[in-house]
C-alpha cells in the first residue's frame, strides 16, 4: 500500500507517456493495449470503500420509499446528498486510478461472497479500472445535476419523494452495472436499471399511454436480456467463470465458434438496452416519463449500457476479430450505422420535441456502436461521454420549454421562445450545435473520432458514407428542432405566457452547456482543438488502454482531412436546409407534398411499430389465445371432466343411501340372514 | 329345569327377538325402535341363560351379564341421542333424520 501511494505521489495525472499520446489517427491502436492485469484494492484507499458508491444511493432510496411521504420535500435534499456523496467518492476513486502506475490501474475490490455453487463462484466484487472510472464520473455527476434539476421540475408533484427515491435507485443500479466485476453482477445492475426505467417511464401511470409505454420498454428489454443470459451460460461453459478478471485475459482461448456466439448474444442484449435495430422501438415511447428521467436514463446513462458492455468485453471482440471466423464487430458497426440512419430519418419528420430527441439518441447510440464495433473503443466511449453532456442538456432544455408552455410537446405550437427564455435558448443553442457536429463543440470531435474509425478500417467505406450522411441529417433535424422551438414567430396560444425556469434548472443547463464544449478535451488533444480538420487522439485513448483492447485498423483508406471536410460540408448543408425550411414554416406543406411517400414513411416511423405489431405482437396474441383456449378446454376440461365423472358416478351410488334407519336395519337383517344361511349351508353340506 | 321343557324357553326367546326385530323394522318412532332393540338384547340374554342351564356351563350366564352392562351403556348414549335429536328436529320420527341424504 505504501508503495502504491508513493507511486501515486510521483505519477500524477500526466505521466510522460500521456504527453506523447496523439499523433496521427490510429497511432495508438496496437501499442499499449489491454493488459489483463488486476490488483486488489489497498486497504484504506478510496477503492477499498468504493462499494459505498452504489450502496449509499440505494439506502437513500430505501429510506425515501419508506418514510418519503412523511418527510415531504426534505426527501429531495436527502436524495441529492446521497448522489453527491457518490459523485465525490467516485471522483476520489477515479483520482486514485489516475495516480496509480499503468499496470495497477485495474483494481478489484471483493466486497462479499455471493454465490459459491460448485465450480461457479460469484462474488459481490467491484472492478475499478479506467473504463468503469469514466463511466462512474459520468453517471454520478450527470446524475447529480439531474437530481438538482428535478428539484424545480418536479416541484408540486404529489409523488415528489417517490420520484427522488426512484432516481436514487436508478443511480445505485447504474453504478452496480458499471462497477460489477463479473458478468453476473453487471447483469444484476442491468436488470435493476431496466426496472427503474420501467418505474420511471410509468411514473404517471394513471395515464394509460404511460403505463403501456413502460410495459413496452420492459418487454422489449427482456428480449435482449435473454441473449445476454445465454451469452453468460456460454461464457461459463467456455471459461468456467463469469468474472471479468478471468474471462477477459483468457478471451483468446475460447473456441472461435463459441466466441462468435457469445459476442453475438451479448450484442443482442446490447441492442435491447441501447435501443438499436431491431429493438429500438421502446425508446421513443419511453418519453412518456418525466423529462429528467428521459435525460438521465434514456439519453445520458442507461441506454449507453450496451456500448459499455461491448467496450468492457472488447478483448473478446478483438479475439473474434483476429480469429476471422465471423467479424461480429463489423456486424455491430453495420447495425449501429443503419440504426443511426433510420433513426435520423425518422427524427426529421417527428413533431413531438421529446420524440425528436429520442430518435436522435437512438441515432447517436448507433454512432457509438459503429466505433466500438470497428474496434475503436475509446472513440465510442468518447462519444458516449460527450453525448451524455449534450443530450442531457437538450432533454433538460426540452423539459424547461415544456415547463414554460404548460406541458406542450408539439414543436409546431412553439416558436419565438428566445425572447422569453434566454438561458434555455442559449444553452440549447450550444447543445444543438454540439450534436449537429459544429467544430469547437464536443460533439464534433467525438463524431469525427467515430467516423475516423470507419476511415481506418478497410472495408468500412460504406459505413463511413452512411455515417457522414447521418451527420448531415443530424444537423438538419436538430436545427429544425431548435428553430421551431426558439426562433421565428410565436405559434403558441395567446393566453400562455412563457417564463424562464427557476435557477435550479437553468444552473444545470449552464453546467451541461459548459460540459458540451469542454467535453472535447477528453478525447482530443488540446493542440488539435483549434485545428479541427486534423485531430489527434487525446488523453482518453491512452487512459482507456489498460481496460480495453482496440482492434481498429491502422491504414486509412482515405485522407482524414478530406473526410472531415466532406462531413463538415454535409453538416453545413443540413444547417442551411433547416434554416431555409423552418425559419418561416408557412410553405412547409409544399415541401412535404414534394417529399411524398418518403415523408409519410418517416412520419410513421417507417412502419416499424406496425411491422412488429403484425409479425410479433399479433402472432403472440394469437398464440396466447390458443394457449388460453387449450388451457380452458384441454387441461381444465380434463380436470373438470374428472370431477364431473365422479359426481355422476356418485349420483348413482347415493341411491343406495336412503336415509331411513329402517331400511338400513332391514339391510342388516338380510345380511345376517345371508351369512347365517352360508354358515348353515356350509355346515350341512360339509357333513 | 324340571317342569318347563327347554323348548319353551327357546320359543319365548325367539318370539321376543322376532317382536323386537319387527318393531325395529316397522316402527318409525325412535323411542319405540330403541325399546325394541332392548327387547332383542333381552331375548338373547334369555337364550344364553337357557343354554347355560342346559349344558351346566356358566359361560352363558357370564356373557349375559356383559350384555346387560353393554345394554345399560347403550341406554345412556341412546337416550341422550334421542333427546338431542328431539331438540334438533322437534320430532322423534326416524324418517325425519335424513339430513345427510339431501
Amino acid at each position: 500500500m505504501i508503495g502504491l501511494l508513493a507511486t501515486a505521489g510521483l505519477g500524477g495525472l500526466t505521466p510522460a507517456s500521456l504527453r506523447t499520446a496523439g499523433g496521427a489517427f490510429g497511432a495508438i491502436a496496437g501499442e499499449g493495449g489491454f493488459a489483463g492485469e488486476y490488483v486488489t484494492a489497498a486497504t484504506g484507499s478510496p477503492a477499498d470503500f468504493a462499494w459505498l458508491i452504489p450502496v449509499v444511493p440505494a439506502l437513500s432510496a430505501a429510506f425515501l420509499l419508506t418514510f418519503g411521504r412523511r418527510i415531504g420535500r426534505v426527501s429531495a435534499a436527502i436524495a441529492i446528498a446521497a448522489v453527491g456523496f457518490s459523485a465525490t467518492m467516485a471522483t476520489a476513486v477515479a483520482l486514485q486510478i489516475a495516480a496509480a502506475p499503468e499496470a495497477e490501474r485495474s483494481i478489484v475490490k471483493v466486497v462479499a461472497e455471493w454465490l459459491p455453487i460448485g465450480d461457479l463462484t460469484v462474488d459481490w466484487a467491484l472492478l475499478l479500472d479506467p473504463l468503469s472510472g469514466v463511466m462512474l464520473l459520468l453517471v454520478t455527476w450527470v446524475g447529480l445535476l439531474i437530481h438538482i434539476y428535478s428539484l424545480g421540475y418536479m416541484h408540486g408533484d404529489e409523488r415528489y419523494p417517490q420520484f427522488f427515491a426512484y432516481l436514487n435507485l436508478f443511480v445505485a443500479s447504474m453504478l452496480v452495472l458499471v462497477l460489477g466485476e463479473s458478468l453476473l453482477v453487471l447483469f444484476v445492475g442491468w436488470e435493476l436499471v431496466g426496472l427503474c426505467s420501467y418505474l420511471l417511464i410509468g411514473f404517471w401511470f394513471t395515464e394509460m399511454p404511460n403505463a403501456v409505454a413502460a410495459k413496452k420498454a420492459f418487454i422489449v428489454n427482456r428480449i435482449g436480456d435473454v441473449g445476454f443470459m445465454i451469452a453468460m451460460f456460454l461464457t461459463f461453459t467456455a471459461v468456467g467463470s463469469l468474472s471479468f478478471t478471468e474471462v477477459l485475459p483468457r478471451a483468446g482461448e475460447i473456441a472461435a465458434g463459441t466466441a462468435v456466439a457469445i459476442g453475438l448474444l451479448l450484442f443482442v442484449g446490447a441492442t435491447g438496452k441501447s435501443a438499436q435495430i431491431p429493438l429500438f422501438v421502446w425508446l421513443p415511447d419511453a418519453m412518456a416519463g418525466p423529462t429528467p428521467v428521459s435525460a438521465l436514463i434514456h439519453a445520458a446513462t442507461m441506454v449507453t449500457a450496451g456500448v459499455y458492455l461491448v467496450a468492457r468485453m472488447s478483448p473478446l471482440y478483438a479475439a473474434i476479430h483476429d480469429a476471422g471466423l465471423f467479424d461480429v464487430g463489423l456486424l455491430i458497426a453495420w447495425v449501429g450505422v443503419l440504426t443511426a440512419l433510420v433513426a435520423a430519418l425518422i427524427a426529421c419528420a417527428q413533431n413531438d420535441l421529446k420524440k425528436i430527441l429520442a430518435y436522435s439518441t437512438i441515432s447517436q447510440l448507433g454512432y457509438m456502436f459503429v466505433a466500438v464495433g470497428l474496434g475503436s473503443l475509446a472513440a465510442g466511449v468518447f462519444h458516449l461521454l460527450t453525448h451524455g453532456f449534450f443530450k442531457a442538456l437538450l432533454f433538460l432544455a426540452a423539459g424547461s420549454v415544456m415547463h414554460a408552455l404548460h406541458e406542450e410537446t408539439n414543436v409546431w405550437n412553439m416558436g419565438g421562445l428566445r425572447h422569453h427564455m434566454p438561458v434555455t435558448f442559449a444553452t440549447s443553442a450550444v447543445g444543438t450545435l454540439a450534436i449537429a457536429g459544429v467544430p469547437f463543440l464536443a460533439g464534433y470531435y467525438s463524431k469525427e473520432e467515430v467516423l475516423a474509425a470507419a476511415i481506418e478500417t478497410p472495408g468500412a467505406q460504406l459505413i463511413w458514407v452512411i455515417g457522414a450522411l447521418v451527420a448531415g441529417l443530424t444537423a438538419l433535424y436538430m436545427s429544425r428542432w431548435f428553430i421551431l422551438i426558439f426562433l421565428g414567430e410565436s405559434r403558441f396560444a395567446d393566453d400562455i405566457h412563457p417564463h424562464e425556469s427557476p435557477l435550479s434548472m437553468t444552473l444545470v443547463l449552464v453546467v451541461l452547456a459548459i460540459g458540451s464544449i469542454a467535453g472535447a478535451f477528453i478525447g482530443v488533444s488540446a493542440r488539435s482543438y483549434p485545428r479541427f480538420w486534423q485531430l489527434e487522439h487525446g488523453e482518453l485513448f491512452e487512459w482507456l488502454a489498460p481496460a480495453v483492447q482496440p482492434y481498429v485498423g491502422e491504414d486509412p483508406w482515405f485522407s482524414e482531412t478530406g473526410a472531415a471536410i466532406i462531413v463538415l460540408a454535409l453538416v453545413a448543408c443540413g444547417l442551411t436546409a433547416a434554416w431555409a425550411l423552418y425559419l418561416r414554416p408557412a410553405d412547409i406543406a409544399a415541401v412535404r407534398a414534394r417529399m411524398g411517400w418518403l415523408y409519410q414513411a418517416m412520419l410513421r416511423k417507417f412502419y416499424v411499430d406496425e411491422l412488429y405489431e403484425r409479425t410479433v405482437v399479433m402472432p403472440g396474441h394469437l398464440m396466447a389465445d390458443g394457449m388460453a383456449a387449450f388451457d380452458e378446454r384441454g387441461i381444465d376440461g380434463f380436470v373438470n371432466g374428472l370431477g364431473r365423472g365422479t359426481y355422476a358416478l356418485s349420483q348413482v351410488g347415493r341411491r343406495v343411501q336412503t336415509g331411513f334407519v329402517r331400511s338400513y336395519a332391514l339391510a342388516v337383517l338380510f345380511g345376517t340372514l345371508l351369512i347365517s344361511a352360508l354358515f348353515l349351508g356350509g355346515t350341512l353340506l360339509g357333513r | 329345569m324340571s317342569g318347563v321343557p327347554i323348548g319353551w324357553y327357546i320359543a319365548l326367546s325367539a318370539m321376543l327377538f322376532t317382536t323386537g326385530l319387527v318393531g325395529v323394522l316397522v316402527r318409525r318412532s325412535v323411542i319405540v325402535m330403541f325399546m325394541c332393540i332392548e327387547l332383542m338384547l333381552n331375548s338373547v340374554n334369555l337364550a344364553l341363560i337357557t343354554f347355560s342351564r342346559l349344558h351346566g356351563n356358566l359361560d352363558g350366564q357370564v356373557l349375559s351379564f356383559f350384555v346387560i352392562v353393554v345394554a345399560a351403556a347403550e341406554v345412556t348414549v341412546g337416550l341422550a341421542l334421542i333427546v338431542n335429536m328431539f331438540r334438533l328436529l322437534g320430532s322423534t320420527d326416524a324418517d325425519d333424520a335424513d339430513r345427510l341424504r339431501s
